[in-house]
Order: structure tokens, then C-alpha cells, then sequence
């Protein structure tokens, strides 16, 4: 895979990495091996037919390709880049036993990338309409998942979205520089040439109660609400200015384009050194856009070991290429403020692992020592929990842990005719395992609706990471 | 898009907006906002539910030119749309029969309020209202706050109109006279900060509405975090309203200050491009 350099592209927001030139793309596809029994297809939560997609490409046939992908995947373009692949599919490839996996990710996004190029690929088969209505709340890669799935199968769907823009942590969360806003728009645009509906700024449980859309007609509803609200450590200090949530931070920039302020309305804090808690997926974006916004030296905190960070493995290694500085093994204790109630520094334990606990996994402990680092900003990236506003709104809907819904394999919380997925039914994960659980609810809803008994195949189960 | 149906100026700087939106107006209570956005390169800025009217689907909201959204929605007029709006959002006040109830406002806090004027009236309390501003000009209102409250007392610290005064002074009389179940104060933190301290030794059940700088309002960024008994709160999800005697009104305060310098820089600029453009045409 290219990437840009990494002097230049840390100062704007532009795609860092390039992608696949069709050369690379055909030679990468010939290393595929065609397997009979493909391991690969076994590792990814919407189960992908990677040999067959694969074989298309190989005959250079990437429209074809493109199709294939999409019977199982409706957000190639977007999954061939945020997928953690080393997990997934490629972390099972055969030919990663003894040498390199199959770069299936990158070969998910040519293939998707090549139709902006083109032309549209044929759309799939949508069957005639069968008159019934279902809505759908949240419009994340659950939520699209579901509505794709069943307007394919002739069902009318609504989906509605809180804020101003479709697309949930792709569009809020997830930066341009690493999934560039036009491709979200088309990937959506192909999910609305389905025949779905997005209605946006709909707060279901505010604008409009559960129980009102089932008053309206609606068959079924699918939740896929995500887990949008931030933790917080409790250390003291946090509520100091200059100490962003992450969510706030990346939302500011993503969604309200803060970056191009005054151009833009919405501003954001530009510092000189920063503090970044954590070591997912979010931490790293943080990071990475802290830098862009033009900070001098941008640290990440995160009290474990390289190994245990959840984050893409790809993201972590663009991030030190770009110069941001990992502190391992450090927990944030506490912010100091400055006599304004600014953020001036943060003061950490140095940490030691210990043993492994049931779980496998080496738990971090204090080793007596601390250190301070002087920054003027700390953002918070130690991870989300569930949103209350609608899940408190319905009645009986049983939860659990920090107010997830509680659902079955396919979806199916314990009141009839209501379904949920993603984030919000695990806790925060992935994009690809959000759209798999769409895409079990969305063949139980038809179950449900249709009447018929429970036919769902099994799925894996997903991939926590973030 | 949501469009704006009728626009009055009501006082210096205030000016009072009737927007439709029938599903906001359908479910809005007493305590709610809305959020809003221009247009394309908007900041998304929260704003009290004042008023709605269900059966023509509308909501009124009554707003302060302050900053670079405030004065540039003061531009647009009936015919003109807002491109999103989006509520209604925070928890509604807690409507009950308290018995005799003070209402306390400053300026816009007006807005917040009437409907809960008209809420708490409707479960058969006995309203007070007392109404402050620096001056007569500033008053918001008063006249529909008149026709609805038992009592309705007015105060400008020049005398203008009413007592001359403080809020908190004829608040202080109020309660020494007779009994008050609760006080409900919205306006500056500064007054919000006065009631709290005044009422708290009478141990009178006081709630604030606080207006902490937001950003999508629904409870998913944290940008509205407050202190309120030394836990985080979001005032999006959890409030706007809290109990009064639990607030740190210092660090809300601070932090309301944090964009300071950005806010001045949005709106000089826009000032100066208006400026220019009006020359331009003329
Ligand atoms: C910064 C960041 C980076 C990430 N990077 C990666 C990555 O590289 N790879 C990866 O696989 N995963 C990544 N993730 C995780 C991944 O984005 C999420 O797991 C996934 O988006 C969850 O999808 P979802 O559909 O469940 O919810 P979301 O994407 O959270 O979408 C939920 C949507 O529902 C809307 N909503 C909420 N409440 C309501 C309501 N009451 N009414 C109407 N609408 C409502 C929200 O506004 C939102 O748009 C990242 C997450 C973050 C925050
Ligand atoms: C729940 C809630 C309800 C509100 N209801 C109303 C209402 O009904 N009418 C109304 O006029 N205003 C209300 N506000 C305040 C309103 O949101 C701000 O005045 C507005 O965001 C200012 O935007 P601006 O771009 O015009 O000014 P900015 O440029 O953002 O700010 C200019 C100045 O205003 C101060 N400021 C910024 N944000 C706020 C804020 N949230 N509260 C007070 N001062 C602020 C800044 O310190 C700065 O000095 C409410 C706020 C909240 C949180
Ligand atoms: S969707 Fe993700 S996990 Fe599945 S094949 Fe594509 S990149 Fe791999
Ligand atoms: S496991 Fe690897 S080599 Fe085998 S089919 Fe899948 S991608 Fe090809
Ligand atoms: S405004 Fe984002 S959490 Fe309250």
C-alpha cells in the first residue's frame, strides 16, 4: 500500500494512505491462493466471499468484484479502510501462517475506489415492494446495514438520524485524513439509491417516541443508536478548559469542520503540546488531529504496553511515522490547571505489568514512580459507554452492564417488534461488527414481519477493539 | 429546512422568533431547548423552547444578540429559513403542585421561564414572579409573565421601571414574608449564583437552568460537562436544570469563557464582511 509522506501530510487532512494502483492490485490478487476451505471468509463478521471477489479481480473484472463484495457488504469503501483487516479477514488468511496475508483490505478499497472512476456498478436485485414499513434509528454502519438489507428484500424504510449529517461515528467521529468525507457520501448515496429514506435531524424519543412510530405504521424498529457517550477517567481537573473530551474534539472537527475555522462558525482549541489519554482507534485520531491542528508535540498516554492497544495496527504505525510520541505504561493521575483554570500539565503514574489475570491479559499496577508532562491541552480517549436519551425512553426494554440493550444472537430485545445492533447492544467496537449485527437483524426482522420461524443462520461473534 | 414565521424586536438586543416545526412543537415541555444551525458553516447553537403553539405547529424562541450565530439569525426574517433544527432536547422541568412557587429571572432568562410559568400554573400553584434587568429596555416579556403569574415584581438596578434594585433583594423580602416551597432562577450566573446563596441558609429548594457552551445537545460529546455536587454532569442529557445549592457556578463560569477569544474573532469578522457588503450596494 502507498502512503503519503509523512513530513507533508501531517499538516493537512487529505487521505494518507493512497491505496492499491491497479498493477498492484492485480499482482496482489494473484498471490491468492483460491483456498477451498478459505479461513479468511471465517474472520470476517459480515462473511465476505474474499476468494470470489478476489477472482474477479484477477480478471481485472472490478465491477464484477465490486458486486460480489456488496452482496455481503454494502460499505466497501469505507470497511477496506477501517476494517482492523490484521483481526479479520487477513488475520486469518492461510498464507499469513508462514509469510504476508492477503492485503484484502486494501483490495476491498481498489475495487470500490475504481467505481468512483467508471461508473456505478449494477445495483443488486431489489425485490417488489411488499407494503410494509420499517424504521430505523441511527444512522451508523448498523443502522445503514439494516436499511440496505431490508429495502433489498422490498421492505420501505425510514431511517432516522439526531444529528445534521447521516453516517454516526463515520461521519463524527472517524477523521478525513483517514476516511475522506466524499466517500462516506457516496457509500450512503448507494445505500439511498435502495430506496431508503434519511431523515435527519430526529431525536426518536424526543422529536418523535417509539411508541408514536409504531402509532405510524411501522412493522418493526432496529436501534443502532452506537455508544456515543464519552467515559470519563475522574481524575481531578477534567472539567479544566483545554481538556476535551475526545468525542468533542473529533465531532468538532468532523462534523463541524472546526479545523477550517473562522471559514466554518464552530472553533477548536489549537495547542502547543498535547496529552492524548488512551490507546484505541480514538486516541490515535485525536492524536493525528491534535497534530494537524498544529501542535508541536502531541504525546499519547496509554497505561499498558504496545501490545495490548486496541488500535488498528496500521494507525499506530502512521502515527509514530508522523511523529507522536508514545508514553507506555503511564496513567493519568491528575490535571493541573494554571490559576485561570487552564490546563497546564498532567501528572502520571509509571506503571508495571503484573501477571496475567483470568483473562489472559497483564494488568498494568503503580510501580511507586510518577513523572509530569507540561502540556496546554489533554484529551480524554479512555473509550465510550451507551447513550440514555432513547433507550431510557422504552418501556421494559431490558439492558445491561452501563445501559446496553440486551438482544439475541440476531437482535431481538425482549420486546416484540424491536431489534438493535451495534454499539449500542455491545459496547463500542467496530464498524464491520455493527454492520453484522445489521445484518442478522435485518433477517430476523424479516422473520418477524413475514412470520416465519427463526431461520437465521449462525454468524461469528464480534470483534471488540475499541 | 424550518421556516421562520414571524420575527419582533422586544426589547435592546432581544428579539423573539416563531419558527415552524410541528413535531418539536407536538412533544416540547416546560425546560426544553432546541438546537439549531444555520446553514452549511453554521455553529450549532442551543436555544429555550419560549412558547409553542400546537395547532399551527410552531415554536417561538426569544434570543439575545451576543456573538456571530445570535446576531447573524437577528438578520433573517419571516420567509427565510434556519437549515436545522433539532429537539426538543434536556429534561423538562419537574412539574408538581409545590404550592407557592418563585419564579426569579434576568434577561433572556425570560425564555426559559414562561412555559414553565405556564406549566407549573397549570398544576395549581401560586406563582411569584420577579423579573430583573439593568434597565427598562432590557425587560422581556413582562406584560405575558403579568397576565398569567399571581404576583409579578419588577426590578431594574436604575429604577427605570419597578423597584429600583436587585432581584435577589426583593427575593429576600418574598421569603421573609411568606412561605416558599421552591424558587426556580434562570438569567446570568452571576444572579443565578446570588439566588442560590440567598436561599440556601432559608433552606429553600432552589433550581437553576444552566447554559454551558454545547455543541450537538443530545449527550454524546461532553462539551456541556458541569459540576454539580462534585460529579460531571452533561446539562444536554442530565439538565439543563440542577439544584442550585449543588453547582460550582466558578468552573461554569470559566468555561464559558473558554472560546472567548474565537467568539470575538467570528463575529468581528463577520461585522466587518456585513459592513463591507452594505457599503458595496449602496
Ligand atoms: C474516533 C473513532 C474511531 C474509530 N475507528 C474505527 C476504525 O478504524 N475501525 C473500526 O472498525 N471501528 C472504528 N471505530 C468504532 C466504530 O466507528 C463503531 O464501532 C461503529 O461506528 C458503531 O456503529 P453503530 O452503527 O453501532 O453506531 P454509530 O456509528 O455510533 O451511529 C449511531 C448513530 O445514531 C445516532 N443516534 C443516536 N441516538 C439517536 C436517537 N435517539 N435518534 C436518532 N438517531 C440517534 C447518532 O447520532 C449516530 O449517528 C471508531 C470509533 C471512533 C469514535
Ligand atoms: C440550554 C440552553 C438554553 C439557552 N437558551 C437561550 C435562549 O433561549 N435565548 C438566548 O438568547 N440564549 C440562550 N442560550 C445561550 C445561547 O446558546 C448563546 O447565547 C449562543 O450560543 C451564543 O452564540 P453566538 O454565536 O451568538 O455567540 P458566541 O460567539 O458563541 O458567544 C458570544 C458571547 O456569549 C457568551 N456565551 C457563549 N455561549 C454562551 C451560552 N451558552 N450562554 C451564555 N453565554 C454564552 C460567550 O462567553 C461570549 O462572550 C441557551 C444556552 C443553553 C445551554
Ligand atoms: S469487510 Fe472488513 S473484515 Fe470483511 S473482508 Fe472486508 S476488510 Fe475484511
Ligand atoms: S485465506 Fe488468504 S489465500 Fe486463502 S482464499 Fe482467503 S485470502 Fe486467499
Ligand atoms: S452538548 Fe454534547 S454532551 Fe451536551
Amino acid at each position: 500500500m502507498r502512503f503519503r509522506d509523512p513530513e507533508k501530510r501531517k499538516n493537512d487532512f487529505k487521505e494518507v494512505s493512497l491505496g492499491l494502483t491497479e498493477a498492484q492490485a492485480v499482482k496482489e490478487a494473484n498471490r491468492c491462493l483460491q483456498c477451498k476451505k478459505p479461513h479468511c471468509i471465517a474472520g470476517c463478521p459480515v462473511e465476505v466471499d474474499i476468494p470470489k471477489f478476489i477472482a474477479f479481480v484477477k480478471e481485472k473484472d472490478y465491477l464484477g468484484g465490486l458486486k460480489k463484495i456488496r452482496e455481503f457488504n454494502m460499505l466497501p469503501a469505507i470497511c477496506g479502510r477501517v476494517c482492523p483487516q490484521e483481526r479479520q479477514c487477513q488475520g486469518n488468511c492461510l498464507l499469513g501462517k508462514k509469510k504476508t496475508p492477503v492485503s484484502i483490505g486494501a483490495l476491498e478499497r481498489f475495487v470500490a475506489d475504481h467505481e468512483a472512476t467508471v461508473g456505478q456498478a449494477e445495483l443488486p436485485e431489489i425485490l417488489p415492494p411488499n407494503g410494509n414499513k420499517v424504521a430505523v434509528v441511527g444512522s451508523g454502519p448498523a443502522g445503514l446495514t439494516v436499511a440496505a438489507d431490508l429495502a433489498k428484500l422490498g421492505y420501505d424504510i425510514t431511517v432516522y438520524e439526531a444529528l445534521h449529517e447521516p453516517g454516526g461515528v463515520l461521519t463524527y467521529g472517524i477523521p478525513e485524513f483517514r476516511l475522506p468525507k466524499k466517500i462516506i457520501q457516496r457509500e450512503i448515496e448507494f445505500v439511498k439509491g435502495l430506496g431508503v429514506k434519511i431523515i435527519l435531524n430526529w431525536v426518536v424519543g424526543r422529536t418523535q417516541t417509539i411508541n408514536e412510530l409504531l402509532e405510524d405504521g411501522f412493522k418493526a424498529i432496529f436501534i443502532g443508536v452506537g455508544a456515543g457517550s464519552p467515559k470519563y477517567l475522574g481524575i481531578p481537573g477534567e472539567n479544566l478548559n483545554n481538556v476535551y473530551f475526545a468525542s468533542e474534539f473529533l465531532t468538532r472537527v468532523n462534523l463541524m469542520k472546526a479545523h477550517k475555522f473562522p471559514a466554518y462558525d464552530t472553533p477548536v482549541k489549537k495547542a502547543k503540546n498535547v496529552a492524548v489519554i488512551g490507546g484505541g482507534n480514538v486516541a490515535m485520531d485525536s492524536a493525528r488531529t491534535a497534530l494537524r491542528l498544529g501542535a508541536e508535540k502531541v504525546y499519547i498516554v496509554y497505561r499498558r504496553t504496545e501490545h495490548e492497544m486496541p488500535s488498528r495496527h496500521e494507525e499506530v504505525e502512521n502515527a509514530k511515522e508522523e511523529g507522536i510520541e508514545f508514553l507506555f505504561l503511564s496513567n493519568p493521575k491528575e490535571i493541573i490547571g494554571d490559576d485561570r483554570g487552564w490546563v497546564k500539565a498532567l501528572r502520571c503514574d509509571k506503571m508495571v505489568l503484573c501477571e496475567p489475570d483470568e483473562s489472559g491479559r497483564r494488568k498494568p499496577a503503580c510501580s511507586g514512580e510518577e513523572f509530569t508532562l507540561e502540556v496546554d491541552q489533554a484529551i480524554m480517549a479512555i473509550g465510550q459507554t451507551s447513550n440514555p436519551i432513547l433507550v431510557r425512553s422504552i418501556d421494559g426494554l431490558t439492558l445491561w452492564g452501563e445501559g446496553y440493550i440486551k438482544v439475541d444472537h440476531d437482535g431481538r430485545t425482549n420486546v416484540p417488534g424491536i431489534f438493535a445492533g451495534g454499539d449500542i447492544t455491545t459496547g463500542a467496537a467496530t464498524v464491520i461488527s455493527a454492520m453484522g449485527a445489521g445484518k442478522r437483524a435485518a433477517r430476523a426482522i424479516d422473520d418477524f414481519i413475514m412470520g416465519r420461524k427463526e431461520t437465521s443462520p449462525k454468524t461469528p461473534e464480534p470483534v471488540l477493539t475499541s | 429546512m424550518f421556516q421562520i414565521l414571524d420575527k419582533n424586536k422586544i426589547a435592546t438586543l432581544v428579539y423573539e422568533m416563531v419558527v415552524g416545526a410541528p413535531y418539536i412543537a407536538g412533544h416540547a415541555k416546560a425546560g426544553n431547548f432546541v438546537v439549531l444551525r444555520l446553514h452549511e458553516r453554521g455553529e450549532r447553537i442551543p436555544l429555550t423552547i419560549a412558547d409553542v403553539d400546537r395547532r399551527e405547529g410552531t415554536i417561538t424562541l426569544l434570543f439575545q444578540k451576543i456573538g456571530k450565530t445570535t446576531v447573524e439569525l437577528s438578520l433573517l426574517n419571516p420567509g427565510d429559513s434556519i437549515k436545522d433544527v433539532v429537539g426538543p432536547l434536556g429534561h423538562p422541568t419537574p412539574i408538581e403542585k409545590y404550592g407557592h412557587c418563585v419564579l426569579v429571572g434576568g434577561g433572556i432568562g425570560s425564555a426559559t421561564l414562561y412555559p414553565i410559568l405556564k406549566a407549573l400554573k397549570d398544576a395549581g400553584n401560586k406563582i411569584t414572579v420577579i423579573l430583573g434587568a439593568r434597565t427598562k429596555e432590557l425587560l422581556v416579556w413582562e406584560d405575558k409573565f403579568g397576565e398569567r403569574a399571581d404576583v409579578t415584581l419588577i426590578t431594574t438596578d436604575d429604577g427605570s421601571s419597578g423597584r429600583k434594585g436587585l432581584v435577589t433583594e426583593v427575593l429576600k423580602e418574598v421569603i421573609e414574608r411568606e412561605p416558599v416551597n421552591i424558587v426556580i432562577a434562570v438569567g446570568p450566573i452571576r444572579m443565578m449564583k446570588a439566588v442560590s446563596e440567598l436561599t440556601k441558609p432559608y433552606g429553600v429548594k432552589t433550581i437553576v437552568s444552566l447554559n454551558p457552551i454545547m455543541v450537538e445537545g443530545t449527550g454524546m460529546c461532553g462539551a456541556c460537562r458541569v459540576n454539580i455536587g462534585g460529579k460531571t454532569r452533561f446539562a444536554c442529557a442530565d439538565g439543563p436544570e440542577f439544584d442550585a445549592h449543588e453547582v460550582d457556578f466558578k468552573e461554569l463560569e470559566s468555561r464559558l469563557n473558554f472560546y472567548k477569544d474565537e467568539e470575538g474573532q467570528a463575529l468581528h469578522l463577520f461585522l466587518r464582511k456585513k459592513k463591507r457588503n452594505e457599503i458595496q450596494r449602496s
